[in-house]
């Protein structure tokens, strides 16, 4: 490391010299988070999945300009008819046309993963933090709850939520959300409990430092790696689990064109018309690896001593 | 003589030691058992030991970062072991700690300017005074002030060290507990940052509690030293006195062990047989006797009191005991 020596006269008239100095300096100041996001750029395989949600996001957004069709418009006479070019992914048994319904139904899977994540993310984290630093009882209590939800499968535990609730998009969400808690409370709280032994957070503490503070800026920005990683790829299991419950017939309600419930639609067709399951399906896969593929690339990226 | 700061009276810090499916309590770990000592104003204590001997516990237990089972911790004649955690974290700026391994205690994704000034933002300073005091401080330990805006992994482990001496100095403490400050740094190195530390303590007249386990460290910077074995402090003189003339078996085997750069010098080496006996089921009486070369009946059944011998000469010994008690 060469470090250039300034005038350290020029740098007192200066009023702002240690900015000044960050960007004369000939040493790049890297921050840790961007030396992650150089090593993911790096990635082959997740800028593969990157480009994948991408594809969808802007599908998702320009719906209505991608086609003409509305995705609730039936047309009797033009039922399963074969992608052409008037149909690009041809049209389902009352002739919706599928593509309008794969590009709308990009938003609702989407929608889901945003809300079902960042609600379990919430949560999860609320509820991993308090047990993992505080410990004691709070912390056996907080543990309980989560082995308990989480020695369900949990595709049941979604079901039995949406049978409380009721059957509906918005449920489903929520039950997504709730099966999710315990991953992320449980990954934090084991974050949480290595990083309360280490010296900086002891440090924090000898320095005076409230418990809050020590968490907002000691304990939560050093568990962010693992929770960014588990929030992409959890993003895939959401969509995937709403995609079930819409199968089942306990998410979206028709017309809604959710790919879960598309499926579940023409089930019955799946010999005479195979575009109806082909397209819905393919969407589903493709969305739930670009996930999984970020999610790997970020877990290498942040956080090296995850890998296997 | 000057005035203690710090008086520790009959600390004890024992760990619960758990097991079992309900977690009871199975035993315990007598880390630091029945220490006292009185560190006065301006002056260093050393305080030396075998590694697992309790004295990053005493340390750490003196700030109360980890609590104390039992005993007294009186900083400037006010006892701090019953202060509630506000008052405490209140008093935190007067008492500072430095630690061992320069890597793990800065927070890697903090930058350099910001682990300094959050001390003095907790206690209460505004920016400006902040950047202008980060800015001395870093100058005060020996870096420069556009280091401010780098990150702990672009340092190395001296000048991380030195780092964390800036931040524990932000608040203009009295007394820090140094953790074995060195014993991660190079040789080289290691002379640098006590040599910054020494003239630290001249400069702002601060008091050390030196922990370390390397003798010619604490001969180097203590005014007076403590040996700790198993939890308990054997032996607490000046420093001229313990190393000339050392009085418990366990601070002469100790002194012995320690090379001299002379290859012609023959000297008396005093090899203790056995290990360390674990701080979990102590030996009876005095806890060195499973390894004293000079163990007497009375060693094995009770434990000798933590005496003056001489002026300023403490022993916990039976051959240095009133042979009336």
């Amino acid at each position: 490391m060469k470090i250039k020596e300034k005038n350290p006269k020029l740098n007192q008239n200066n009023n702002n010299p240690i900015d000044q100095q960050m960007e004369q300096d000939d040493i790049q100041v890297t921050s840790p988070w961007k030396d992650s996001l150089r090593q993911l750029r790096k990635n082959r395989f997740a800028i593969a999945g990157l480009i994948i949600i991408l594809f969808f996001v802007l599908l998702a957004i320009f719906a209505p300009l991608l086609t003409s069709y509305a995705y609730d418009k039936t047309d009797i006479v033009n039922r399963l008819q074969p992608p052409s070019g008037e149909h690009w992914f041809g049209t389902d048994d009352v002739g919706r046309d599928i593509f309008t319904r794969i590009a709308y139904g990009a938003r609702i899977s989407l929608q889901v993963g945003i809300f079902a994540v960042s609600g379990a993310l919430l949560f999860g984290t609320i509820l991993g933090i308090v047990a993992g630093y505080y410990g004691r009882w709070i912390d056996m209590v907080i543990s309980r709850v989560f082995d308990i939800l989480l020695a369900f499968p949990s595709i049941l535990l979604a079901i039995a939520i949406v049978a409380i609730l009721g059957s509906s998009l918005e449920n489903a969400l929520i039950a997504i959300a709730i099966v999710n808690i315990p991953i992320f409370g449980r990954l934090i709280r084991s974050k949480v409990i290595s990083l309360r032994e280490e010296e900086f957070v002891m440090a924090a503490k000898a320095q005076g430092m409230k418990n809050g503070r020590i968490i907002l800026h000691h304990i939560l920005p050093n568990s962010v790696a693992p929770i960014i990683v588990q929030a992409t790829l959890s993003f895939g299991t959401a969509i995937l689990e709403a995609a079930a419950l819409g199968f089942l017939g306990l998410g979206a309600q028709p017309p809604t064109p959710e790919w879960g419930a598309m499926l579940a639609g023409s089930r019955d067709f799946i010999q005479l018309a195979p575009w109806t399951l082909i397209f819905p399906g393919v969407s589903i896969m493709l969305v739930v690896l670009g996930f999984n593929l970020i999610g790997d690339g970020l877990r290498d990226a942040l956080d090296p001593k995850m890998k296997n | 003589m000057q005035r203690p700061i710090l008086e520790v009276s009959h600390l004890k810090k024992y760990f619960d030691v758990r097991g079992g499916i309900f977690g009871k309590k199975v035993g315990e770990v007598k880390a630091v058992d029945d220490v006292s000592f009185t560190v006065h104003e301006g002056e260093i204590l050393g305080i030396v030991g075998e590694s697992g001997c309790g004295k990053s516990t005493t340390g750490k237990t003196i700030l109360r970062l980890i609590e104390p089972t039992e005993g007294e911790i009186k900083f400037e004649g006010q006892d701090i072991t019953s202060l509630n955690y506000e008052a405490m974290r209140k008093l935190r700026r007067d008492m500072q700690i430095i630690f061992q391994d320069p890597y793990a205690s800065l927070n890697p994704r903090h930058t350099v300017e910001k682990i300094i000034s959050e001390p003095l933002l907790i206690h209460g300073m505004n920016k400006q005074e902040r950047k202008s005091r980060v800015r001395e401080l870093l100058e005060v330990v020996g870096l420069s002030s556009y280091h401010a805006s780098r990150y702990p992994h672009q340092f190395s482990g001296g000048q991380r060290q030195r780092i964390g001496i800036a931040r524990a100095l932000a608040n203009h403490p009295k007394l820090i507990i140094c953790d074995e400050p060195v014993s991660a740094l190079d040789v080289s190195v290691q002379s640098q940052i006590l040599n910054l530390m020494e003239s630290l303590r001249d400069q702002f007249n601060l008091t050390y509690v030196f922990i370390a386990h390397d003798l010619s460290v604490v001969k180097h910077i203590s005014d007076r030293v403590g040996v700790m074995y198993l939890g308990r402090l054997v032996e607490l003189t000046d420093k001229d006195k313990l190393y000339d003339d050392p009085k418990h078996p366990y601070t002469k085997a100790l002194l012995s062990a320690v090379p001299l750069p002379d290859p012609d010098v023959e000297k008396e080496r005093i090899i203790l047989e056995g290990d360390v006996p674990s701080p979990s089921n102590p030996p009876t009486g005095c806890a060195f006797h499973t390894r004293c070369p000079m163990a007497m009946d009375i060693c094995k059944d009770i434990r000798p009191s933590f005496e003056q011998v001489e002026v300023n000469h403490f022993v916990a010994c039976h051959l240095y005991s009133d042979p009336a008690q």
